[in-house]
């Protein structure tokens, strides 16, 4: 078969394709973006007719792929970490209507942060919504999971969380192809209450969720993903789950790892496996990226008188592994310490230079030093980066949509002006809401959404407030005089501050809504016009 | 054979596309591959790593061990010594001399340069102006690639190879451009 060298997440994404998907449902998070992306991209998807258009948030999406299956098709939705907090509900309940379609929800997690606010492990949200979880230990076995979890995902009327990480996500190997599958019919769930959650019929769902527990774990025993590897020293057992299994091979490179080994890629846990492992060994350790999940289970399992991992320092308790801190652990080589010349600078990510958001953070700047520091509350996008120098214009950074909530909760404790910030993006993901809580409330509160019509942070995604952004204020009921749009040029700078300054003295909702374009989307529009000009 | 290569530079160099250049010529080779990228935040002009594994044999870890690294290549000088603690000891750097300012506290070119040398196996290559004496400035980083090529365990006639199935579709005159800028930057590594 056709062998390509894919990301882990395109590898996800071609085996949604191969594996007979009707639609992809998503809102962009790093280092979950490329899964759509390639899906939006592929041609083989769009003559297959498979829906990829982003949704509003993780939660619209969410729900939309389990009407999908409700439909009888096959689903998947793609997000980061955080954004399954956003899509909890949906995703939680899920659980107990089950689906009819196959349907499969991949949450990306990101150990070390390199790009989120935290490193939460969606394993435990799997484990909370007791579906069975994969975690593969390389491109190709995400192309497996997705390929053949659809039909596990039918089997047993249950949604699959496929848990990755940033390094497989944003990590190239080659990846060999299966034939396509074709597209399931249109049908109706057999029972045609299965999706109705009403506490009568949601205690017997319920009820058959529970009585899915064993089967789950006896297909985990089974499973090809989770494979005990026979060693002759006995005098450690290594529990390795999901990449790390990597980095404890290429450790012992040239031989064979001489311990036994359990290789973790589907959960629950095979208690089965884990306790083989646990009563031949005198000690455990166990490789996991993310919290101590594994760890914490067996303990709690089997006793903790010789299971070594995060928990009692063997291994670090936050960031990711590496070959290097898997060595450490055992015992192989010391500590490699870095490199540092003293010559050496940081050099933080930062707004690119023409950044439409830093002609409206100078103005703001300008206006605020007026009233002190300690005022703005801000959100997640490029704007951001203006917590850094030399801007140093933002004091809260949250989760979507706290910008206005936030400020809206400080105005209302009298700390006033306050000033919510965020970008188009963000306010059509979880802003609408809280500026409708202003709005009901007609609280003191001046909003600047910093419009560049794009979903910048990560690589410039259509915005759903394209086009939108005035008609969706002005229907969730702010005065039309206290909606106020400017471009954000320095030439304007000027207009800039009079406007904030008069919003500011407003003693009601006003949004101040700065318009230019993202300069990466505008050069990429112009280079895909001239090369569609010179053809 | 192996070759483990970490590639350094800011983002919105494109350190990419040496990356995806060597990974077609290793596949031309039927060699194994993992890539590891960095994408996202950091994309925004700060600094950005990709690891990249070469190999006849599988390749177990994305990520390559420190004190493991054959070759450091670098299209920005301070970046060059990011990564240092990667190095393995007979290990080569090759860096672009030309420094990407976008920092207030960007040191002096000179003791950068000179922190550089203090590197057992060192090149530093002016690839701009050798792209830019070709009047081909995109091929910066491919005049790096011709400089690092000595230093990986594939055929010269892959990476050739390699920019022609890349750039192939923009037509004869941008691939043998990129065909020029390779050959050039090899030319003077080998000089060294
Ligand atoms: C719940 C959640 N989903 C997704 C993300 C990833 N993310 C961070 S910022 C951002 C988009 C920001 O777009 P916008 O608000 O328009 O600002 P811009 O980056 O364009 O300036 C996204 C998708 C996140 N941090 N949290
Ligand atoms: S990507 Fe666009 S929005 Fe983000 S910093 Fe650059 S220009 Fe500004």
């Amino acid at each position: 078969m056709e062998k390509l060298l894919l990301l882990g997440d395109e590898a996800i994404a071609q085996a949604a394709i191969d594996g007979g998907l009707s639609g992809i449902y998503a809102y962009p998070g790093t280092p979950s973006t490329e899964i759509t992306e390639y899906i939006q991209r592929s041609k083989l998807a769009k003559t297959l007719e498979i829906h990829s258009q982003w949704s509003a948030n993780e939660k619209t999406a969410m729900e939309s792929a389990l009407g999908m299956s409700y439909a009888g098709k096959r689903a998947m939705v793609a997000m980061k970490h955080v954004g399954l907090n956003v899509a909890a509900d949906a995703f939680i309940n899920s659980a107990i209507t089950g689906v009819n379609g196959g349907l499969i929800i991949v949450v990306a997690d990101d150990p070390s942060m390199h790009s989120s606010q935290n490193e939460q492990d969606s394993r435990f949200f799997g484990d909370f919504a007791m579906i069975p979880i994969y975690e593969p230990a390389n491109q190709q076995e995400a192309y497996d999971m997705v390929y053949n979890g659809f039909e596990l995902s039918e089997k047993y009327q249950i949604p699959i969380l496929l848990r990755i990480t940033t390094r497989l996500a944003h990590s190239r190997a080659s990846v060999e192809l299966k034939t396509i599958k074709k597209q399931n019919e249109n049908s109706l769930p057999s029972d045609i209450k299965q999706f109705i959650l009403l506490p009568a019929i949601a205690r017997n769902s319920y009820k058959k969720l529970l009585a899915k527990q064993d089967s789950f774990e006896t297909e985990s025993t089974s499973s090809k993903y989770n494979e005990y590897i026979e060693g002759k020293d006995k005098s450690k057992g290594i529990i390795a789950a999901g990449i790390t299994f990597n980095y404890l091979n290429e450790n012992y490179k040239e031989t064979k790892v001489p311990y036994p080994v359990l290789k973790i890629g589907q959960y629950p846990l095979s208690v089965l496996l884990i306790k083989r492992i646990y009563d031949e060994c005198e000690e455990i350790i166990v490789l996991e990226d993310g919290y101590p999940f594994i760890e914490q289970k067996l303990k709690s399992l089997l006793g903790d008188k010789k299971i070594k991992g995060r928990l009692d320092g063997t291994l670090p308790r936050d960031g990711e592994l590496d070959p290097n801190n898997v060595a450490t652990a055992l015992g192989l080589e010391a500590k490699i310490e870095d490199i540092v010349p003293e010559i050496l600078r940081d050099r933080p990510p930062a707004l690119c230079s023409g950044c439409g958001h830093t002609d409206v953070f100078n103005a703001l700047n300008e206006v605020m030093s007026d009233y002190g520091r300690g005022r703005v509350f801000s959100d997640i996008g490029c704007y951001t980066l203006a917590a850094l120098p030399p801007l140093n214009s933002i004091n809260s950074c949250v989760d979507m949509g706290a910008s206005i909530t936030m400020a809206k909760g400080a105005t209302d404790a009298g700390l006033r002006p306050a000033i919510a910030f965020i970008g188009d993006s963000t306010f059509t993901h979880s802003g609408m809401t809280g500026l409708l809580d202003c709005v009901i409330e007609k609280t003191p509160i001046t909003i600047i959404i910093s419009d560049n019509s794009t979903t910048g942070m990560t690589g410039g995604q259509d915005s759903h407030a394209f086009n939108r952004l005035i008609d969706i204020c002005k229907g969730l009921g702010v005065e039309d005089k206290h909606i106020r749009i400017f471009n954000p040029l320095r030439k304007n700078h000027k207009q800039a501050i009079e406007i904030i300054r008069e919003e500011i003295q407003y003693k009601g909702v006003s949004v101040i809504i700065p318009q230019r374009e993202c300069i990466r989307t505008l050069e990429r529009r112009i280079k895909l016009k001239k090369r569609k000009t010179a053809k | 054979m192996k070759s483990d290569i970490i590639l350094s530079g800011v983002g919105g160099q494109g350190i990419l596309s040496i990356a995806a250049t060597i990974g077609t010529a290793a596949l031309i080779g039927n060699l194994h591959i993992k890539q590891s990228e960095v994408h996202g935040m950091s994309q925004r002009g700060g600094n950005v790593i990709s690891h990249m594994r070469v190999s006849d044999k599988e390749i177990a870890s994305d990520l390559i061990p420190k004190g493991q690294a054959n070759l450091i290549v670098s299209v920005e000088p301070m970046e060059a010594l990011r990564y240092l603690s990667f190095m393995e000891k007979d290990a080569w750097l090759i860096t672009n001399s030309k420094p990407f300012m976008n920092i207030p506290d960007y040191p002096d070119i000179q003791d950068v340069l000179s922190e550089i040398k203090k590197i057992k196996n060192h090149i530093i290559i002016d690839a701009d102006t050798i792209a830019k004496k070709l009047k081909s400035i995109r091929s910066s980083n491919i005049v790096m690639l011709g400089a690092a090529s000595p230093y990986i365990d594939i055929p010269f006639e892959n990476f050739k190879e390699a920019l022609r199935q890349i750039f192939g579709r923009k037509g004869e005159e941008v691939v043998n451009k990129n065909i020029i800028a390779l050959e050039k930057g090899r030319e003077f590594a080998l000089k060294k």
